[in-house]
């Protein structure tokens, strides 16, 4: 297996328990291994949560790191995807000063406004990182009062999915 | 009136399904339903409800009190590694919990079946920093299979079958149940049924039958088979089913250290031990096989030396139930994910009759430079001090290899497992993964109770004999019959060696002024012997078997003695050495 370092984003579904999180969690920080991001959601079945994390490692250490997350007792399935393999989006929002140049700079991005009043406007963009950085950029000479992103949301481009895995293990 | 008696009698209908009880009582009867009849524990203030209970219980459940909670961990790894069944342990909040952290994670690591239950401050305390308050569900949840938190005593019966069924399905483990004070006085209605499912956990793999198949193939085309037999194969009581793979094909087999007790040491096709410290052959022919066939085991670095010099000539046949497991450290040619009893019965009518007589040559004539450059001189020394082997080995003679042998960890536990002729299985009990110095005598005394009627070896060290020494008071008062037997040398011997060979002899924080043994064992009225020379080993032996009741023997054995053959960390299992 190749020993280069690439990005890596892993879905984990699991049972909506508490203490999940910390359990998937340390199984990265045993190897030292920093989740770049985290975000997690109900999926598509009712009661079964969804895990996007995004890492950075060599393919064999991603893939040891999936199948110990989903030898934990309460996670149904845990895949890792290269970037080409998923189509993903982040969600930025940026906090203005209001003015005519920032609306210019809003179009050009196709992001939206979310919220203006005469203080301040929110811009919201989603997209993939580089994206919602070039708007960051554009954006920074007219003063950023607050910036925050979301960690990466992704479905898988493979077919195989949790409902293909709950049908092999009758619980479809 | 009529409708009281109607309420009545709906009331009597329910209690003869639920029971009304308090969430103490509720422990103690999940327990039952698990047929549990014995635990280890020690008692606490948040856990002093569940105590009261087992007080009115202690007719149906004998609580062994140990003399502090690590004890109760090890005791029960004694009492389930010897009986593949989950035992228990039990603490109060805070320390007492803490207290229990090195033994689960010996647990876990050794994959011990073990269901802890712990103590807590009241719900309503939670995150205040009451006093004994400590998060142990998220101390111990790198080192637990599960745990869960207890607040409500409804939930009781649903986390405590729950805990059964993990700790003991799939590949084994500890599961900890933190209990809060106030579920253990609430009042509820109770009703235990066994968890025998869990959605999202899979604890028995679909056998691959292709997987098999290819598996066949590659043994019956093998001219250098070779099997390593680990834990997994006690786990899943696959020896019968192994041994009639090995008979069959005619393959040799060796044994991880946790893997010790599967196959008798006097079966012909079993070759020895792996491992840094194992034997000379199997880890010789590891790089010379063509065919190696891993069951129940999980190439831990102690086995492999050197991964990028490991078996890489042979194709790998790795049959385990942890699917992490395979391709984690070596890579498998061919991965079977299955139970080891139902890969080796698939596999067993797929071989054929084979014999490879020049092949257990090779082994025989490894094991014969082994004997002459070391085994010789360990076994008939000429020298005036008692060397450990000499010990063990006696030991093994007189009973038999019919023992279980506890060991701790050092040289006196690779010594113990060299020399130790197992000719029963189950009788291996010793911290393999973890390492845990004071492992030995809380494990003896657990494993005793789990066999009463067996003989019970505990081979302990003089410095890991000190991590636990107290437990002296377990076994004084419930007058388990465990035979210690220390092999003193008055030092940490493994570390000393290791200084001796790589630290140029710079002997760091490694030699103990040690106590008198003896003393402290009579101090605990368990008698106990003194020997220091050779003429006295057999003599000693026989009258601490003979004895009725716990007993002690010190042997004074060789200060600087080294265990070989050796395996240097970074070095690959064929660059194995015989001598410094």
């Amino acid at each position: 297996m190749s020993t280069e370092i690439k990005k890596y984003t892993i879905s984990v579904f699991s049972e909506n328990y508490s203490g999940i999180l910390y359990r998937i969690t340390q199984i990265f920080t045993r190897r030292k291994i920093n989740i770049e991001s985290l975000t997690t959601s109900e999926s598509e079945k009712e009661g079964i949560h969804r895990f996007t994390i995004v890492v950075y490692g060599t393919e064999n250490t991603v893939r040891n790191v999936a199948l110990q997350i989903e030898k934990l007792v309460d996670v149904l399935m845990a895949s890792y995807f290269l970037d080409d393999e998923v189509v993903a989006r982040e969600i930025a929002l940026y906090k203005m000063k209001p003015g005519p140049k920032v609306n210019e700079i809003v179009e050009a991005h196709n992001a939206k406004i979310l919220y203006a009043d005469a203080d301040f406007i929110a811009i919201e963009k989603t997209g993939r990182k580089d994206e919602t950085k070039s708007l960051f950029k554009d954006l920074e000479p007219h003063g950023i009062l607050e910036f925050v992103r979301s960690g990466r949301v992704a479905v898988s481009k493979p077919m195989y999915s949790l409902h293909n895995y709950l049908q092999e293990i009758g619980e479809a | 009136m009529e409708l009281t008696m109607e309420k009545e009698k709906l009331k009597t209908e329910k209690s003869m399904k639920t029971k009304t009880i308090s969430g103490s009582e509720a422990v103690v009867l999940s327990l039952l339903e698990e047929g549990i009849n014995i635990v280890f524990g020690y008692p606490g203030g948040a856990i002093m409800p569940l105590y009261d209970e087992l007080y009115k219980y202690q007719d149906k459940i004998h609580h062994v009190l140990v003399r502090h909670e690590q004890g109760a961990t090890h005791a029960a790894e004694g009492y389930s590694r010897t009986t593949n069944t989950t035992a228990v342990a039990i603490a109060t909040s805070g320390p007492g919990a803490t207290n229990l952290i090195t033994g689960i994670a010996d647990a876990m690591i050794d994959s011990t079946p073990m269901v802890c239950i712990t103590g807590q401050v009241g719900a309503h305390l939670l995150g205040t920093d009451a006093f004994q308050e400590t998060d142990i569900i998220g101390i111990a949840a790198p080192v637990t299979k599960w745990s869960f938190q207890v607040t409500k005593a409804s939930e009781i019966p649903g986390a405590i079958a729950k805990a059964f069924y993990i700790a003991n399905s799939g590949r084994p483990g500890p599961v900890l149940i933190d209990i809060t004070k106030n579920a253990l006085f609430e009042v509820f209605e109770f009703e235990y049924k066994k968890c025998t499912h869990i959605r999202s956990y899979q604890p028995k793999p679909v056998l691959n039958m292709e997987q098999v198949k290819q598996a066949a193939a590659a043994i019956n085309g093998a001219k250098k088979p070779f099997i390593l037999c680990g834990h997994g194969v006690l786990l899943s009581h696959a020896q019968e089913a192994l041994m009639g793979v090995m008979e069959k094909a005619g393959i040799p087999a060796a044994s991880t250290l946790l893997g010790l007790s599967a196959i008798p040491s006097s079966h012909q096709l079993y070759v020895g031990m792996l491992g840094m410290h194992g034997n000379y052959g199997p880890n010789m022919k590891t790089n010379e096989c063509d065919v190696l066939i891993a069951v129940g085991m999980r190439f831990d670095d102690r086995v492999t030396g050197r991964l990028d010099a490991y078996a890489k000539q042979a194709k790998i046949i790795h049959i385990e139930l942890d699917k992490s497991e395979i391709s984690k450290n070596v890579h498998a040619h061919i991965p079977i994910h299955a139970d080891a009893k139902e890969a080796l019965n698939a596999l067993l009518p797929l071989l054929e009759r084979n014999k490879h007589p020049e092949w257990l040559e090779e082994f025989k004539a490894c094991d014969k430079i082994e004997f002459e450059k070391v085994i010789k001189e360990e076994l008939n020394p000429s020298t005036p001090q008692i060397k450990m082997a000499e010990v063990v080995r006696k030991l093994s003679d007189i009973t038999k290899g019919q023992a279980i042998l506890v060991t701790d960890v050092g040289q006196h536990q690779m010594m113990g497992l060299r020399y130790y002729q197992f000719e029963t299985t189950n009788a291996n009990v010793t911290s393999g993964g973890l390492g845990t110095m004071g492992f030995c005598l809380p494990a003896a005394f657990g494993a005793k109770m789990a066999n009463p009627n067996k003989e019970v070896l505990a081979i302990i060290g003089d410095g890991g004999f000190q991590m636990t020494i107290q437990e002296l008071g377990t076994i004084f008062q419930t007058n388990a019959a465990v035979k210690i037997i220390i092999l003193n040398n008055n030092f940490l011997g493994l570390v000393r060696q290791w200084q001796a060979l790589f630290f140029d002899r710079r002997y760091a924080q490694t030699e103990l002024i040690n106590p008198n043994f003896v003393m402290i064992s009579q101090g605990y009225g368990i008698p106990a012997k003194k020997i220091e020379k050779r003429e006295e080993i057999e003599s000693a032996i026989k009258e601490m078997l003979a004895h009725n009741g716990p007993y002690l023997l010190e042997v004074m054995v060789e200060q600087e003695g080294n265990v070989f053959p050796m395996i240097p960390q970074g070095k690959a299992v064929h660059e194995i050495q015989l001598e410094a």
